[in-house]
């Protein structure tokens, strides 16, 4: 019973950890791109590790937090408009092959031994020094709170600060998402989803409307990399492709096209994963189920269950929790 | 068609973009290399021969220079066709070698040695049998701010082949190891083996992929011989590219679906084929032929159970784009729970070198080569000759219409599966044998370059793959005269995304199809 306890706390905690939050702002923005654009951005992870190492590489050299986060989101924008200018006139899965290898591109170069004095290589970029100036930010006092089964540290890598800022950012981006989609110039780009001809007949540059749709998300993503960053270490392998298709799943769980979606589909996937990993290890280690599936094995039963969720997902629900049949960006050509 | 209609905006941009991107390579070619810290473990990257095939003289300057050791156990290991080495470092938080620590190596045939480390050199010993040697580290023996981090694996396992150095690192010290950084790591170099970096975690995307050139430009002369040499292992790399990814691009043509999950139908056929040849003892050839016969059923199996179905259901391309992700993943981790998290070699044994033209690879890829000829060729005669070839050919063409002159798509369809399921098998196969190890990540590092092959020969195209994978064979394998190593792979993507600013539809495509 003690065992269930925590794995039922481990699980609620994971509900509220600053890394949810990141995947969640990261899949708000993949929501612009897809959910209101019909763009196929496969890259997510490649926009958040570069804004990752924009917020990092600027904090070591001396910027203040503020201009930190300011270069992670010049970063974002840059990528966006390199990827977006050569493929955004080209058919959907175009964008997706180069957003795909661009985001492997950043994760090579990162951990090439070619810029290893700012990238700090294969093994990335220590926690300790860049965390400084946000951590100087927090105005809660020293000290440790408890709400509920819940403890942090205050300040910190793993406290209630870094908890507080990423889902205070949350709830910015959700609100821009909000106002923004409701304004005409979301609607030209729900428009693009439906029927990129119709939005071309009425004298809209449908280009340019795909591009500064993914240079938004992008940015967004690259928010999504600081957070995702601020509570642990910056490394470059840890921000590959399967976090791009976790940050998928977020989306399509929650639903696509709709405010909420990422945010609750962020919260259940991770709830669920942890639940699903720690319940798993904790079954492999004190009964007999161990015979047959190794601890090891636990975190590749995982992979394969979110593999499988995705599939059965898109296949029989492609909408998700909240999403709208009819409002489905999958009709994009 | 419904692009924008170009205009000098449009065409200013793309300039701009395309002289953005040209400089990108410019950039990369620039700075020359530094010197790679904690040099015994990056010697797996830097000193690991290029083409399966020269003898143990790389691998000499990373274990030959452990002599002066308190153990009386062989440690001046030096592999050779009957011996296999077995190399052990203790490291910590700096990177520096930590002295007198204990570790106890055991192994098949009941093989047991405590060495001692040294402060200058990996301790190496030389093991009698093939196979998996586990290595413990004895806390106690380490200095006492040098403890291990909370968490950190006292045990590490290295396979040890014939020829080659299994080599295993244990890092203490610390607190930032035990949260931070892959906590252990276990490495296995031979000659023409691969460098290959598997950390301790299994979730960490490492890179090993093919063979690590003879370091980077800037420590080697530059020499014509080399070039030669680097194009014979660029067209080895080409046509088994190729191979693999004339599957990628008869699904896309008969279906329009981007098969994300073919990747991993390549690294399957190396995985299993591993299973198969090496841990189940099969013959090459009866495990070859089994292997690919099992993954053109997976493909039967595939189109039956998922595809078929959403293509009667009249599923957007783009969402079966999107289950073929989700499948991707799902077999990326049954390829992990086949295999391990480490990596493998489907062949224990030392490849044999073989020199033709002046070009010297070992005699597995020159047989890798030749099938993957004959198939290309044969296949190319299937296409043009056979009447179901032409059948696919005209699915491919317009769906509609050909299904309006009596031909079956769904046949055509299922024959189009069993062919790319087991042409990337087979792929994958010989390149596991003839690349030296792989690891579960082999799938989707090939996937991108396979998208690149396609969409640089043309989307859809059937020859257009054999052209575009051959020229990202010989880019990949001679880029590094000009930019580092290790970025060899992002020299072929930044030639797909090149290519989509020139020219899109690709050098044999055709303008419609890319809209």
């Amino acid at each position: 019973m003690d065992e269930f306890l925590r794995i039922l706390t481990q699980s609620l905690a994971e509900l509220i950890a600053p890394t949810t939050a990141a995947y969640a702002i990261a899949a708000i923005g993949l929501n612009l791109h897809f959910g209101y654009t019909g763009l196929l951005n496969m890259g997510q992870a490649g926009f958040m590790l570069l804004g990752a190492y924009g917020f990092g590489i600027a904090t070591i050299a001396g910027a203040p937090f503020f201009l930190a986060v300011l270069v992670a989101l010049v970063a974002g924008l840059l990528f966006a408009l390199v990827l977006g200018i050569p493929t955004l006139q080209l058919r959907g899965d175009y964008l997706a092959i180069v957003t795909i290898s661009a985001a492997e591109i950043i994760r090579w170069i990162g951990r090439s031994t070619w810029l290893q004095e700012w990238t700090g290589g294969a093994s990335g970029l220590q926690g300790r020094n860049y965390k400084g100036t946000f951590q100087d930010l927090s105005p809660l006092p020293d000290g440790r709170t408890a709400i509920g089964p819940l403890e942090y540290i205050n300040t910190g890598s793993d406290s209630w600060w870094t908890r507080l800022f990423a889902w205070g950012v949350v709830a910015l981006a959700l609100l821009f998402v909000f106002l923004i989609t409701r304004s005409p110039w979301g609607r030209v780009l729900k428009g693009i989803r439906e029927d990129e001809d119709a939005v071309r007949a009425l004298g809209k540059n449908v280009y340019s409307y795909k591009l500064q749709s993914l240079a938004l998300g992008g940015m967004l993503g690259a928010l999504g990399g600081v957070l995702y960053v601020l509570p642990i270490t910056i490394a470059p392998d840890a921000m590959g492709r399967t976090m791009t298709f976790f940050v998928w799943t977020v989306l399509l769980l929650g639903g696509a096209a709709t405010v909420f979606g990422p945010v609750l589909g962020a919260m259940i996937f991770f709830g669920a994963y942890m639940f699903m990993r720690t319940g798993m290890r904790a079954l492999s280690e004190n009964t007999g189920v161990g015979e047959i599936i190794s601890t090891t094995n636990v975190e590749q039963i995982g992979g394969m269950l979110v593999g499988i969720t995705l599939m059965l997902l898109v296949i029989f629900r492609p909408q998700g929790i909240l999403g709208n049949k009819k409002e489905l960006a999958f009709n994009v050509r | 068609m419904t692009t924008d209609r170009p205009n000098r905006g449009i065409a200013l941009r793309r300039t701009v973009a395309a002289l953005a991107i040209a400089l990108a390579p410019a950039v990369l070619a620039s700075p020359p290399a530094q010197a790679t810290p904690g040099a015994d473990t990056t010697a797996a990257h830097t000193h690991s021969a290029v083409t399966s095939t020269s003898t143990s003289t790389a691998l000499s300057t990373a274990t030959g220079t452990a002599g002066r050791v308190a153990t009386d156990v062989a440690t001046d290991c030096k592999p050779d066709d009957s011996t296999a080495c077995v190399a052990v470092v203790v490291m910590n938080d700096a990177g520096d070698r930590i002295a007198d620590a204990e570790v106890t190596i055991t192994g098949p045939g009941g093989f047991e040695e405590t060495v001692t480390t040294t402060a200058d050199a990996p301790v190496s010993v030389a093991v009698t049998e093939v196979g998996r040697y586990t290595l413990t580290l004895d806390p106690a023996s380490l200095p006492a701010d040098e403890q291990l981090p909370p968490g950190a694996p006292t045990e590490l396992q290295v396979p040890a082949q014939t020829g080659g150095t299994g080599r295993a690192a244990f890092r203490v010290g610390g607190e930032a190891a035990a949260t931070e950084s892959p906590t252990g790591e276990a490495t296995t170099t031979a000659p023409g083996d691969d460098a290959t970096d598997s950390g301790a975690g299994t979730t960490t995307e490492g890179d090993a992929v093919g063979t690590a050139p003879e370091g980077d430009a800037s420590e080697r002369a530059f020499s014509w011989g080399q070039v030669w040499q680097q194009f014979g292992s660029g067209i080895r790399f080409g046509l088994l590219l190729a191979l693999a990814s004339i599957g990628l691009n008869l699904v896309f043509g008969t279906t329009g679906m981007s098969n994300f999950a073919h990747g991993e139908q390549f690294a399957l056929g190396a995985a299993l084929g591993f299973i198969a040849i090496n841990q189940m003892g099969m013959s090459i050839w009866v495990g070859g032929l089994l292997t690919i016969a099992v993954c053109a059923l997976t493909g039967v199996a595939q189109d039956a159970a998922i595809w078929r179905p959403l293509r009667r259901r009249g599923t957007p391309v783009m969402q079966l784009m999107i289950v073929s992700i989700g499948l991707s993943i799902t077999l990326q981790y049954v390829i992990q729970l086949l295999i391990g998290g480490g990596s493998e070699r489907i062949l224990s044994a030392n490849p044999r070198p073989l020199t033709l033209l002046g070009i010297t690879l070992s005699t597995t890829s020159w047989i890798s080569m030749a099938v993957a000829l004959v198939c290309l060729i044969g296949f190319a005669l299937f296409l043009t000759r056979t009447r179901l070839g032409r059948a696919t050919r005209a699915v491919s063409d317009n769906p509609a219409l050909a299904s309006a002159t009596g031909i079956d798509p769904d046949k055509v369809v299922r024959v189009v599966w069993i062919l790319a399921t087991a042409f990337a098998a087979l792929a994958g196969l010989m390149w596991g044998i003839s690349f030296g190890s792989f690891n579960w990540q082999l799938g989707v590092q090939l996937l991108l370059l396979m998208f690149a092959a396609v969409t640089l020969g043309g989307l859809g195209t059937a020859f257009g793959a054999l052209v575009g994978s051959i020229l990202i064979g010989l880019v990949v394998e001679l880029s590094n005269l000009v930019i580092q190593s290790d970025l060899r792979y992002a020299s072929a993507l930044v030639i797909l995304i090149l290519v989509l600013l020139i020219r899109p539809q690709g050098i044999l495509g055709r303008r419609e199809r890319i809209g």
